[in-house]
């Protein structure tokens, strides 16, 4: 329902909006797209920043070949279903059963088709109930925005060096504002993930 | 500009979750390649709440989106779900600009 309403209040129609929740569904890459978008942060921008935000699916997917995939050559079709439905839920609910086990299969179709209906479901309702309004700004919806962002980074937030790499990223992205173009500030976070990750590698040799 | 982008963003991000299935397994198979993918979007993530918290254009701002902020880390911390957060973030925004206490 926040995806539909903060997408239409960000300037997107109904239509792209539920484009993006059947075709995307992806919850933070659906965020940062319209987020950028609304923010005249430039459609470039937008797309690239959703899409580093949806690599981590094609990491989910490589671990859920042996949990989901049964032993013999899955068909097109099936894969291309599983592809779609690849998000953290499902990913999460497969991986606390057995590897290729009927019930990380169950677990993973389940949730993935019903997070899928609901997401869609929700999107439509918030995106009608958004556009009957005329001005989402009086109605605070511009932080909503961050607020979504801010749940969505909640969870990921495990330990101080997690949370030291979130306040930098921030602060990095918040001292360019001035300087660069609206929009690319949020693209300094790739190169402050990459010093984080050299240092990570370094601590670890 | 926004079909183009939601039309290429989508196709982008269904491509990426079928390479995990498709592409052979040693070309992901790195350790470097899979931290940064896991830290990625925690970096990517928190850049997105400050700029769009403290920003309007190509200015740093302050007004009531900080507030709005505040009161989602609050309802974080409370562990409220999702929607109340986003809702507790919208309402306090919005009670504070018709109090006329934040731009």
């Amino acid at each position: 329902m926040s995806f539909g309403a903060i997408s239409v209040a960000s300037g997107l129609d109904v239509w792209q909006t539920q484009f993006l929740s059947l075709g995307m569904f992806t919850g933070a890459s659906q965020f940062a797209l319209v987020g950028i978008l609304g923010t005249g942060g430039g459609a470039l921008v937008a797309v690239v920043t959703a899409l580093l935000l949806g690599a981590r699916n094609s990491l989910y997917a490589l671990s859920l070949r042996s949990f989901v995939t049964t032993p013999h050559r899955p068909s097109i079709g099936r894969t291309m279903g599983q592809a779609q439905l690849t998000i953290d839920e499902t990913t999460a609910m497969a991986i606390r059963y057995p590897q290729g086990s009927p019930q990380a299969r169950h677990a993973f179709w389940a949730t993935g088709i019903a997070i899928y209906v609901l997401w869609n479901l929700g999107t439509l309702i918030g995106a009608l109930g958004a556009a009957a309004l005329d001005d989402p700004r009086t109605l605070g919806l511009d932080a909503a925005v961050p607020a979504g962002f801010i749940a969505l980074l909640w969870p990921r937030l495990r330990d101080r060096s997690t949370i030291a790499l979130a306040l930098v990223s921030a602060a990095v992205a918040i001292a360019l504002v001035p300087v660069l173009r609206p929009g690319l500030p949020v693209l300094s976070a790739v190169l402050v993930a990459l010093v984080a990750e050299h240092l990570m590698a370094r601590r670890r040799a | 500009m926004i079909w183009p982008a939601v039309i290429v963003g989508s196709l982008g991000a269904y491509l990426l979750k079928l390479a995990g299935y498709v592409i052979p397994e040693r070309v992901l198979d790195n350790p470097r390649l899979q931290r940064l993918t896991a830290i990625l979007p925690i970096a990517l993530l928190a850049a997105l709440v400050g700029v769009q918290t403290f920003s309007t254009g190509s200015a740093v701002t302050v007004d009531a989106r900080v507030a709005g902020l505040a009161a989602a880390i609050v309802a974080l911390a409370l562990r409220a779900p999702f929607l109340v957060v986003i809702l507790v973030a919208a309402a306090t925004a919005a009670v504070l600009r018709g109090a006329g206490l934040a731009p």
